[in-house]
């Protein structure tokens, strides 16, 4: 039996994530950091007019410049700087002058043998990223650098390894990145997944790119270590590739997690490698080993010149920052008023919903019905079209209790497909208000229909009143065409038990 | 037929005003070249048949009343590091053989659109490094004064062909000397531009901070016509210079009444042949002449010049050398696999000396050595930045020999890559400093071949050296003037 | 023989640039290497602390081009130029080693 398997885990509240040890009752924790690269939304590449365009016919969107052909050149894009410094500025970092540097290995998907990249002085440090639980991760850089091409391995596996040779589309190569480092400031496999679900907002906010995981617009590596709870030190990290959804983020985490502790456990040391996650297997395996430590002769890029944005520059993209998540959420509690922490405002943020029940919130609608709808109702296309007006009046005829949760649903599903009031389509759908002596009449009838069963529910046990309620309560909504309010006659039978009691 | 004018100058106005043919003047080049190319071997490639379909498009325009602009009909040769689209670009290396851009360099654009008229690919040591041309892949090039010995690297085919008359006016590259080093050694005017003034867009890279494209010829006017042509800022290079291509035919004629020109001390003792330093002491005394004043100057870190070059240079080679891995163009070696095949294909299609300036280029950029040699080259860099700018506080030109001998014979220093580097002395600090420098033919050594003054100017000097090279070029002995 | 280049660094920065060395061509080079090195040494020698390296001549900064699409090459003028081509792209031998 592996020591992995003598160890249980429980999530604790909040943001750790502990491995405890039923050998020697050692508790463990992970940390993580996260590495990722997306590609910036830019119409062009970073150092030549080709497109930056994804999925097109191979080796189209090429020139001399994206081949690395003799001779050719590279002249950096002013919109991958602004979009650079825009997301080094949500992030929280300071802006600072930077120079491009050569890292040289080869590669057959690099075109020059050697990366432009930014090394020793990139363009964005010493910033944060707050998730919504309120964790601050510290981000120590984000810079700029080329992409490579993509190799298709043919013959074998269709794999790298095994295949009998490759095939080379420079499509994506020089198209403009920002790495992201991260602290290793994350505790949990879910923290990890909110990171990049936050970073996400911030790339899609601030325009700076797409963000499409499964386009590999934007892609995760992950540093993992562990060690023992209150233990100072970090442990030795493996760097994780090969991520290529928030899923295989969370279970890649956990796994190699599990691994590290097993390895610890049992007195063994954690080598510091690359290691690729195997969705299928549910497992990291090692990289292929190398015979010595890579030597990158990094250098400043000799055909650039430096950038210094300055004052002025860094100030007009200050100006020009968009709302960011974590404001907007702020904005959004504070008009609902909740907590912004709430799911719902999570929601309504990442789904671009947040203007929209501003709005609605502003013309009189109740807050926390509002998000109610944007968390649960309106997770559909063209849900930011709603005209909020009719948003408000919707809620405030449920809140009246003019209309029923159920009803409240249906007519925001016709709002959406028809654009009209909510007031004529509940009109047209006859969903019409219900008199309350109105209903308590329909329920006495039924009670008196069924004396068998209201005296059980009268004198029955919890749980046995619990059957019997829905029962009647659905006996009701089948006498009103699903119009009654299930809480309203919730009240009445109630009301009425404890007047027979 | 009547006397062909055999400067640019002569022949773009000739051919502007319609006193001859561009086709009359091609013809009478093609027919020198196929004279004594067999011996010389200035080429890779003549481009004979496109070079007479220019020419005639030249003349169709003018018999259309069309100007073809400043160069009009004026045969140019191109180094063959300068792309050319579909036409075969080598860099005199086995690697790139066969291989045809898709796209022109811009000075390959600005002199066609100037109305010149490309004759042929020049030969080089293999990727521009090289004294002598003698590390070309395609053979050596000889010095048309004397076909014993070399004509100079790395553009020793640029020189030869305008010493030897196959085009008035050819384009080189000068990263440490390889264009003013090879114009002294075949007796012709040659010009390294301030780094920045002429785009490097299509110059087959050596070492980027360092490498310019300049002109030959066997007049200064000619190379102020052909400066004119290709300077200029290009958006195309990002270490282009923002700013319009300086005058220079305009100022020729301003003399050099009230310069101060100064001789730099180092770089005239050890090391120079003593008629080499003759010479420039003979050029010094009639730039006095010609109303110039003239004083020693030091230029302390220029001693550090050498070792500092050949760190940087070969540091930036060895990345951009790294492109040829017979995965997109040019040789391929095949192997299993993709590392061994770029390892095959890099071992035969590079030679000897590019083997050798890339190692030295990896070691000195590779983790435990950076701080210690290319870091350090750095500083040095700085610190011959900073003497040159004290030199020029009290000098407006700094004047030296160009090379420290006169040509030698071939197999002389091929073995022996330190001494070969030695010649590059005089040229390397002002590539350092990104600073213009040019060479100006001075009379003959000792030995009967031509020598070179160097006269060296601060960034975009380029019209105050001009006039001094003119003031040189007039007061220039002949070859055949014996040494005193 | 230089004291400051080594036969083994002179192999190791021969793989580096993936160059391959017979045993005579690595005894040569290590002799010429070392020569240019200790040629050097004037340099590497200089207590150079205080003075800030220079990359690059110019002082330019902020060469900006505007985000525009242009013209892009003909792919069969590209791949003509190629050693091996199948399928539209660039083919070349087995990859064994790992991207970084």
């Amino acid at each position: 039996m592996s020591a992995v398997e003598n160890l249980t885990h429980q999530p604790v509240e909040g943001e750790h994530f502990t491995i405890t040890s039923e050998a020697t009752g050692d508790v463990w924790e992970i940390v993580v950091g996260l590495e990722v690269h997306c590609e910036l939304a830019t119409a062009t590449k970073l150092f030549c007019s080709c497109p930056n365009m994804f999925g097109d016919e191979p080796n189209t969107n090429v020139c001399p410049v994206c081949l690395g052909l003799p001779g050719s050149l590279p002249v950096l894009n002013r919109n991958v700087v602004e979009l650079a410094m825009r997301l080094g500025r949500a992030l929280h970092c300071s802006v600072e002058p930077s120079v491009f540097a050569r890292k040289n290995y080869f590669y057959p998907d690099m075109p020059k043998d050697y990366q432009v990249s930014q090394f020793d002085r990139p363009i964005n440090v010493d910033g944060w990223l707050d998730l919504p639980d309120g964790t601050r991760v510290g981000i120590e850089r984000a810079h700029i650098e080329e992409d490579t091409g993509k190799n298709t391995h043919a013959g074998g596996s269709g794999r790298i390894h095994g295949a009998d040779y490759s095939l080379v589309d420079y499509n994506r190569a020089g198209v403009p990145l920002v790495e992201i480092v991260g602290r290793p400031h994350i505790r949990h496999p879910e923290q990890a997944k909110t990171y990049i679900d936050e970073l996400r907002a911030i790339l899609l906010a601030t325009g700076a790119s797409d963000a499409k995981m499964e386009e590999g617009s934007l892609r995760v590596d992950a540093n993992v270590s562990v060690r023992r709870v209150g233990d100072p030190e970090l442990g030795r990290r493996c760097e994780i590739k090969n991520l290529n959804s928030l899923r295989s983020l969370g279970r890649a985490i956990e796994y190699e997690a599990r691994r590290q502790v097993d390895l610890l456990e049992s007195g063994e040391v954690v080598k510091q490698e690359t290691r690729h996650w195997d969705e299928g297997a549910g497992r990291t395996r090692p990289g292929r080993s190398k015979e010595e430590a890579e030597d990158y002769r990094y250098f400043q890029e000799p055909d650039l010149v430096p950038l210094d944005p300055g004052a002025d520059w860094i100030a007009a993209i200050d100006g020009a920052m968009p709302a960011l998540p974590a404001a907007r959420r702020d904005t959004l509690a504070a008009a609902a008023g909740v907590a912004p922490t709430e799911t719902a405002v999570v929601v309504a943020v990442q789904r671009d919903l947040d203007q929209l029940a501003l709005a609605a919130i502003a013309a009189g609608g109740d807050g926390s019905r509002v998000l109610l709808h944007v968390e649960h109702n309106l997770a559909v296309e063209g849900a930011e079209s709603l005209d909020p007006a009719h948003f408000a009046q919707l809620v405030t005829m449920e809140v009246a209790g003019q209309l029923t949760a159920t009803q409240a649903k249906t007519v925001l599903g016709d709002m959406l497909e028809s654009g009209k009031a909510p007031d004529a389509i509940a009109a047209e759908r006859g969903f019409e208000a219900m008199d309350s002596s109105e209903l308590e009449g329909i329920v006495d009838g039924i009670i008196a229909e069924s004396p068998d069963e209201w005296a059980d529910y009268c004198g029955g046990d919890d749980k046995r009143r619990g059957k019997l309620q829905g029962f009647f309560v659905g006996k009701v909504m089948k006498a009103t065409k699903g119009q009654a309010d299930g809480k309203a006659v919730n009240a009445i039978l109630d009301a009425r038990r404890t007047a027979a009691g | 037929m009547a006397e062909l004018p055999t400067t640019a100058v002569e022949i773009a106005a000739a051919v502007r005003s319609g006193q001859v043919t561009a086709v009359e003047v091609l013809d009478a080049h093609l027919a020198a070249i196929d004279a004594r190319e067999g011996e010389i071997n200035a080429f890779n490639l003549v481009l004979a048949d496109e070079a007479r379909a220019a020419a005639a498009a030249v003349d169709a325009r003018i018999a259309a009343g069309d100007d073809p602009g400043p160069l009009a009909g004026v045969p140019l040769a191109l180094k063959d590091n300068l792309c050319t689209r579909g036409v075969p670009t080598t860099c005199s290396s086995r690697i790139l053989e066969g291989w045809r851009p898709p796209y022109d360099a811009t000075v390959v654009q600005r002199v066609a659109a100037a109305g010149a008229v490309a004759v042929g690919k020049t030969n080089l040591d293999e990727f521009a490094m090289g004294s002598s041309t003698e590390n070309s892949a395609f053979g050596p090039t000889r010095n048309p004064r004397d076909t014993a010995r070399v004509p100079g690297g790395s553009s020793g085919g640029s020189a030869a062909a305008v010493a030897a008359g196959f085009a008035p006016i050819s384009l080189g590259s000068d990263t440490g000397g390889s264009i003013r080093q090879p114009a002294a050694l075949c007796g012709v005017v040659g010009v390294k531009p301030t780094y920045g003034l002429v785009s490097r867009y299509g110059l087959v890279a050596f070492a980027s901070s360092l490498d310019q494209i300049g002109p030959f010829s066997t007049t200064v006017a000619d190379s102020a016509l052909l400066l004119e042509a290709v300077a200029g800022h290009d958006p195309l290079d990002s270490t282009s210079i923002d700013q319009a291509a300086p005058s220079l035919l305009d100022v020729l004629d301003r003399g050099v009444e009230g310069l101060r020109i100064g001789l730099v001390t180092e770089l005239m003792g050890e090391g120079i042949a003593p008629d080499v330093a003759a010479r420039v002491r003979q050029a010094a005394a009639a730039l006095e002449a010609a109303g110039a004043t003239v004083g020693e100057v030091s230029v302390p870190a220029t001693s550090y010049g050498l070792s500092a070059y050949y760190l940087i240079a070969p540091a930036e080679a060895s990345s951009n050398l790294a492109r040829y891995d017979g995965v997109r163009y040019g040789l391929r070696v095949d192997a299993p696999t993709t590392a061994e095949m770029n390892a095959a294909t890099r071992t035969a299609g590079f030679g000897d000396e590019v083997k050798r300036r890339i190692m030295l280029g990896t070691y000195a950029l590779s983790a435990g050595y950076y701080d210690a040699y290319y870091g350090k080259a750095l500083k040095v860099r700085t610190l011959i930045m900073r003497d040159f700018e004290a030199a020029y506080e009290h000098f407006d030109l700094l004047l030296s020999p160009t090379s420290p001998t006169t040509a030698f014979r071939f197999g002389e220093k091929v073995d022996d890559p330190l001494s070969m580097y030695l010649n590059d002395i005089c040229t390397i600090p002002t590539n350092l400093a990104g600073h213009p420098a040019m060479s100006v033919p001075f009379g003959a050594g000792a030995d009967g071949m031509p020598v070179g003054v160097q006269l060296m100017a601060p960034a975009l000097g380029e019209a105050t050296m001009f006039r001094a090279a003119a003031s040189l070029e007039a007061a220039a002995p002949s070859l055949e003037e014996a040494f005193a | 023989m230089s004291e400051s280049l080594t036969r083994d660094d002179v192999a190791k920065v021969a793989h580096l640039a993936r160059l391959e060395l017979t045993d005579a061509e690595l005894d040569t080079y290590t002799e010429q290497l070392g020569a240019v090195l200790d040629h050097a040494a004037d340099v590497a020698a200089l207590d150079l602390a205080d003075v800030p390296p220079t990359a690059h001549p110019l002082p330019l900064v902020n060469v900006l081009r505007d985000d525009v699409i242009g013209p892009t090459v003909d792919r069969e003028e590209v791949l003509s130029q190629a050693p091996a081509v199948e399928d539209r792209r660039f083919r070349v031998p087995a990859i064994l080693g790992e991207e970084p």
